[in-house]
């Protein structure tokens, strides 16, 4: 048994309470521990994409309880890429918390370790219940996170995502239950087995649980009409923890392209991508609502949060996609917009500290420390997000496009990405104006908020800019691992007996 | 019995549904409570209902009570009991800020001049 699979989980699960109970009261040793868990998260992540690489599907039967009895973690390709993202994401978003914002309330080593804890263990499990319970996990530390530091707005905001959520965390255990009672499984490979075997009186109640289970997965991941939690949570909560959220609604996406490509895909017969039609009018929406708030915005990380909707919506128009090549082009821009939106956030937390009486509203006003390096670093971050050359949002939304041609109706889905990209271009360019270059030429100074240092917040966003660079640069190799990635997810025989062994898989 | 257990469930969710959708976050929490209630129980029942029958497996052909939807029952629980408890904390703070327990946390006068209830 390869026990490197739990290392992941365990190492935050140790850590976490560690801190919340032995170094509380020690700011410098919470942030060592919390970093240096955070850096071997990341080397272990590393070393499990290599060993991913060559194709087989590793997994580790917690407790030694064979499946489907007991639960399975399983590491292939894409829980590996995610592994990855997540640790490194980790690692640059607390460089920059680590110089104050951690000190604005109690216990953001701890949620954070938790945080991550939860992020991993969804993206190793294989089995739904456990999903789901991973899921509670990093929720119940996220709604820690979301109202770190308090206020007024904050906190009300946090009320209205803890409502969602728990309504979701509900639905999720509906659509468990109904595929439980059909099938009598919640262990993914086993579903991949039984779904085409379930008699055709009961495959009513197994497609509403599969139904079901795509509204979670949308709350999650913020799909029109599920979206309306995220600008509000995204755009009250502080800009590390809004750059740490990017990647939870990736979550959803994750667990959509996991369950719907290996127990609803082509081995479902009958049932082969039902998600397929109703999630591309979801994100296709999803798209144009995000690009159309960033143009209404009326602060930055309002339009920040509309821009991580909008990304959400591409990604989500590939996912839908449902072929090799879409899910491809998908796990590029999955990638590409986790980084290039925390570094938007990361870059909005820096602009609202140092605009005393102003915060982050877009309105002119005299220029504050260090704009030039600010404004500079957010014209970049602003491209990559947007998708122009010559970032990687560029070569993302490029393989979409290219990936999407010969789908049904790939004209319209190629003139809304087009369009959409050119309304956020005008949003963004006026906002910038506003704050960067109208605002530079006015007389007066404004003084920050607090003290503010330098020079690990930009290492942070800087790093972040620095991967998609690499992530432009070397996109031939990337693209070749997704391309593996995206065959293996289409070979669910494979993972079936990777789970379950060679003879349940043949069944 | 199925008669009475689907009613309970279709009872507990319409109620949890109503006052989730209500503008006081202490009815707000009552609704999200009973709507774990009726999904506890849903849950419950996905083992199909039955009475008087052991959970522990000795002879796979004698009749048994299928022990695991009420492992996740149990799972469910105590996650919603310490997710409850964490909402009402949230929603306790809000009162102290606003004033009031409305969920947009407008204050007793706010309300009143917004004509919202």
């Amino acid at each position: 048994m390869n026990h490197w699979l739990i290392l992941p989980i365990l190492i935050p699960a140790t850590v976490a309470p560690l801190l919340a109970l032995a170094v509380r009261n020690d700011i410098v040793l919470a942030r060592i521990f919390s970093v240096g868990s955070t850096v071997l998260l990341a080397v272990i992540g590393m070393l499990q994409l290599g060993m991913a690489a060559d194709g087989t599907t590793r997994t580790y039967a917690l407790g030694n309880w064979p499946a489907p009895f007991g639960i399975v973690l399983v590491l292939d390709r894409l829980s590996a890429i995610m592994l990855v993202l997540t640790a490194v994401l980790g690692l640059l978003v607390l460089l920059y918390a680590i110089n104050g914002c951690d000190r604005r309330g109690e216990h953001f080593h701890p949620l954070f370790q938790f945080q991550l804890m939860g992020l991993n263990g969804a993206f190793l499990t294989g089995d739904l219940f456990n999903l789901f319970v991973f899921f509670e996990v990093l929720l119940i530390a996220s709604y820690g996170l979301m109202v770190h530091g308090g206020g007024a707005a904050r906190i009300r905001a946090g009320i209205q995502y803890v409502v969602v959520n728990l309504v979701g965390s509900s639905i999720f255990l509906l659509s468990l239950g109904l595929i439980y009672g059909v099938t009598g499984t919640l262990n993914m490979a086993d579903l991949a087995v039984k779904v085409p075997e379930v008699l055709p009186g009961d495959s009513a109640l197994l497609y509403c649980g599969a139904a079901l289970l795509l509204v979670v997965f949308g709350i999650k991941s913020a799909l029109v009409p599920l979206q309306f939690w995220l600008p509000g949570t995204y755009a009250n909560t502080s800009g590390p923890v809004a750059a740490l959220f990017s990647i939870m609604t990736k979550v959803g996406a994750y667990a959509i392209i996991r369950v719907y490509t290996l127990a609803f895909g082509e081995s479902a017969e009958d049932g082969a991508w039902f998600a397929s039609g109703g999630l591309m009018a979801a994100a296709a929406a999803t798209l144009a609502v995000g690009m159309i708030g960033v143009v209404a915005a009326r602060s930055l990380s309002q339009q920040a949060s509309f821009a991580a909707l909008a990304s959400m919506g591409t990604l989500m128009i590939a996912i839908a996609g449902f072929t090799p090549s879409t899910e491809s082009a998908a796990l590029y821009y999955l990638v590409h917009s986790t980084l290039a939106i925390a570094a938007l956030f990361l870059l909005i937390d820096a602009v609202v500290i140092r605009r005393a009486g102003f915060g982050d509203a877009l309105t002119t006003a005299p220029p504050f420390a260090s704009l030039g390096l600010i404004g500079g670093l957010f014209f970049v971050t602003v491209i990559a997000v947007l998708g122009l050359p010559p970032l990687s949002g560029f070569v993302g939304k490029l393989l979409v496009l290219d990936a999407t041609v010969g789908l049904s109706g790939w004209p319209l889905i190629w003139g809304l990405i087009l369009v959409t990209t050119l309304l956020g271009l005008i949003g963004f360019a006026s906002s910038g104006s506003r704050l960067f270059w109208k605002s530079g030429s006015l007389p007066g100074r404004l003084e920050p908020v607090s003290a503010v240092p330098l020079a690990l917040p930009m290492v942070a966003v800087g790093s972040l800019l620095a991967l998609l660079i690499l992530l432009t640069g070397f996109s031939g190799p990337v693209t070749a691992y997704f391309d593996a990635t995206a065959e293996q997810l289409f070979d669910s025989q494979q993972y079936v007996e990777a789970v379950l062994g060679e003879s349940r898989g043949e069944q | 019995m199925e008669w009475l257990v689907a009613t309970a469930v279709a009872a507990m969710t319409s109620a949890g549904i109503y006052l989730t959708l209500s503008a006081r976050t202490f009815t707000v929490v009552i609704g999200l409570t009973l709507l774990t209630y009726a999904t506890n129980l849903f849950l419950f029942t996905t083992g199909r209902l039955t009475i008087n029958q052991p959970d522990i497996i000795s002879d796979p052909l004698a009749p048994h009570a299928d022990p695991i939807p009420q492992a996740l029952v149990l799972t469910a629980i105590v996650i919603s009991f310490g997710v409850t408890a964490l909402i009402l904390a949230m929603a306790v703070r809000g009162y102290f800020e606003s004033d009031g327990d409305h969920v947009d946390l407008l204050g007793p006068e706010e309300t009143v001049a917004r004509g919202r209830k």
